[in-house]
């Protein structure tokens, strides 16, 4: 092994990958503007979704009420509600999305409740459709309020304070550091999809470097000169190591800054409603979820043997292939099995364990999960970095022996 | 020098079995000369010479090119070699500078020793329009052309030829022809395969007729010639390998 000759093979294969436009494409830019994309493209594609739905006064329709004019007119009255003509097929239009919901008062209901024993209100929906849901919402808000005015009626009358029915208030108060909040609420995506950007990142170079210069004809010029094939190897291999890493690295360093002019965003006053919205939901004080930058780069450390197995794989899986195009072939399938241990990596209450520390990838996930919510089990990273580093020096003594047999190399 | 000694390569084929490319093919090629190996297509031509470049390893048999043993010392015998094949493409992505100087690393050259050889291979093969553009852009010539400044960036001792007109026009084939002339003139060793018989009687000092893997017959044109009682190179060809009907077979046509 020589140090010269394979940063020879290396610097070429990287001058060559620089004007490659499908290895740019799938090591730096898809990376860089992936994140964004997902950040602000489709957040605001949403949102706009969202608030679309929210600013339509939902249409319902009341059945039954002809006892209960007082009622009836009260929901006519309300300005975020649109009351239309009861008709028989009401069932169907919400089906058909014309009306968001329907609600049943019970026979003699304004009576019942003068009586102090009223029959149950039915509200009829679209189950998970979000228009329907916007009106359901409107419709609950609008009995509780009558609810709660005709318990403080109650009370009034029989001259009771407002506290016998609501003795205390309770709120809730995040108490967990912005880091492990966002590590809790991202710790599964982000090795996913650093386990994911490492694989596409490591893919086209390593299609490019063996099949692509097999069907190129250049692979043979390359046997011809007297560098040893092992040499030749790794200065590839490193070639598609950078790939994949570049993916990584340019996927974090844009993942970073689209979460940071995010959190601009989220925290200044153009989106006040936004935080007094996650105020509400959550009953305290709204927390922009961060990133433990010490978490982060357990993460890079962690994937760094695992870009090595990945590139070493589909190095030795494409050298097999006669052309790109049959690369293309064997390797397009393997990401499904990459990505299902990713995805289980994500499931909750997967919770690593002595067993799954020696599964590829899974492992990854989960220690990473771990990490970035700021938990650091050293026993199990150092398991899960030392077995990641085996799979991988593996694959890469069986793609230096590939690249010496004749039958894949010459494969007629 | 080139000394091949009953050089034989079988392959593993899931359908037909055992294939031998090559059968005990002994021969030998001095410092100076040219030696033609001439057969038609499948005859085992590429196998042999890829045997001699270290690309493939024998089955049986060894060879040594400039005291260099194909098995043994395969990276010395690569350093002492330039092979030049239909199939040995340029990298498109790469100018003919980045290309020649690329080899001349990979041959262990230093900076000022490929820059300085450079110069002398864009003056012999007048390259200097074209050296610092993409080889994707270029014509078959200005290709043949880096190719041959490619396996020349190290001076090796020993030529070898792989069918290197294939597909080429004829001033383009002319020019390699020129070239394949003048490495013997430089005392240079050259092994050059081919089935065009006219390139064989304007270059070869020795021919080998290979036929299914079988060196049939081997000496000088005029050897040949008279061996077999005629004129004709083709002819010659013709009758050394078995008759019409039996070269008709082995192409099945």
């Amino acid at each position: 092994m020589n140090w010269k000759n394979i940063l020879t093979v290396y610097l070429k294969e990287l001058r060559d990958s620089l004007r490659d436009r499908r290895t740019l494409l799938s090591t730096i830019i898809i990376p860089t503007f992936l994140m964004p994309a997902l950040f602000f493209g489709v957040g605001k594609i949403a949102s706009g979704i969202f608030s679309k739905a929210r600013e339509e006064i939902p249409a319902i329709m009341v059945l039954g009420g002809e006892d209960s004019p007082g009622i009836v007119a009260e929901l006519k009255q309300a300005k975020k509600l649109r009351v239309i003509t009861a008709a028989a097929d009401w069932k169907q239009q919400i089906s058909d999305k014309r009306i968001r919901a329907a609600v049943q008062l019970p026979a003699g209901f304004e009576a019942g409740l003068k009586a102090g024993s009223a029959e149950p209100v039915i509200i009829y929906n679209y189950e998970g459709e979000l228009k329907s849901g916007f009106g359901v919402t409107e419709l609950e808000r609008f009995f509780r309020d009558l609810r709660d005015r005709t318990v403080a009626a109650r009370l009034a009358e029989r001259s009771l304070p407002a506290t016998l029915v609501k003795p205390f208030e309770f709120k809730r108060e995040n108490v967990a550091p912005p880091e492990k909040v966002g590590g809790n609420m991202l710790g599964g995506f982000v090795p996913y999809l650093i386990i994911i950007l490492c694989f596409t990142g490591a893919m086209y170079p390593a299609m490019d470097l063996t099949a692509g210069e097999k069907e190129r004809g250049t692979m043979e010029t390359l046997l011809c000169s007297p560098v040893p094939r092992v040499d030749i190897v790794l200065g590839k291999f490193l070639m598609v190591l950078t790939g994949s890493l570049s993916a990584m690295m340019f996927s974090l360093l844009s993942m970073g800054i689209s979460a940071f002019l995010g959190g601009m965003l989220f925290t200044g006053g153009g989106t006040a409603r936004l935080a007094a919205a996650t105020n509400t939901a959550q009953g305290g004080a709204a927390v922009m979820p961060m990133i433990d930058p010490l978490g982060l780069f357990g993460v890079v450390a962690m994937v760094l043997p695992v870009a090595v197995l990945f590139s070493a794989v589909i190095f030795t899986v494409a050298l097999f292939a006669k052309s790109y195009k049959e690369a293309q072939s064997y390797v397009a399938p393997m990401i499904f099995v990459v990505i299902m241990p990713a995805v289980v990596g994500m499931l909750p209450g997967i919770d690593l364990n002595l067993r799954l520390a020696l599964v590829p990838i899974l492992n990854l996930s989960l220690v990473c999960k771990e990490m970035l919510s700021g938990v650091w089990h050293w026993q199990y990273i150092a398991i899960i970095f030392g077995s990641s580093s085996l799979y991988a020096a593996l694959a890469l003594a069986l793609a230096v022996r590939m690249f010496n047999r004749e039958d894949v190399m010459f494969r007629a | 020098m080139i000394e091949a000694r009953h050089l034989t390569k079988t392959f593993k084929d899931k359908k037909r079995g055992t294939i031998t490319a090559v059968a005990d093919v002994s021969f030998t090629c001095r410092p100076g000369q040219i030696y033609g190996l001439l057969g038609a297509n499948g005859a085992g031509k590429t196998t042999t010479l890829r045997l001699l470049a270290t690309l493939l390893q024998p089955t049986s048999g060894d060879a040594t090119l400039a005291g260099f043993d194909v098995t043994r010392d395969a990276d010395k015998v690569r350093a002492n070699v330039g092979f030049l094949a239909a199939s040995t493409a340029l990298y498109g992505r790469l100018t003919a500078r980045e290309l020649v100087y690329y080899f001349g690393r990979l041959n262990g050259m230093a900076d000022t020793a490929i820059r300085g050889r450079i110069k002398v291979l864009a003056d012999e093969l007048d390259m200097h329009e074209f050296l610092d553009r993409r080889c994707d852009k270029f014509s078959t010539g200005m290709k043949q052309k880096t190719s041959i400044a490619r396996t020349l960036i190290h001076d090796p001792a020993i030529m070898i030829f792989d069918e290197p007109t294939l597909g080429l026009d004829v001033m383009t084939a002319r020019a390699i022809v020129k070239f394949v002339r003048d490495c013997r003139n430089r005392g240079k060793t050259v092994i050059y395969s081919t089935h065009i018989m006219s390139e064989v009687d304007k270059l070869c000092d020795i021919v080998g007729i290979i036929h299914n893997g079988r060196l049939v017959a081997e000496g000088t044109p005029a050897a040949l010639r008279a061996r077999f009682g005629e004129q004709d190179l083709e002819e010659v060809f013709v009758k050394a390998v078995g008759g019409e009907a039996e070269l008709a077979a082995t192409l099945k046509i």
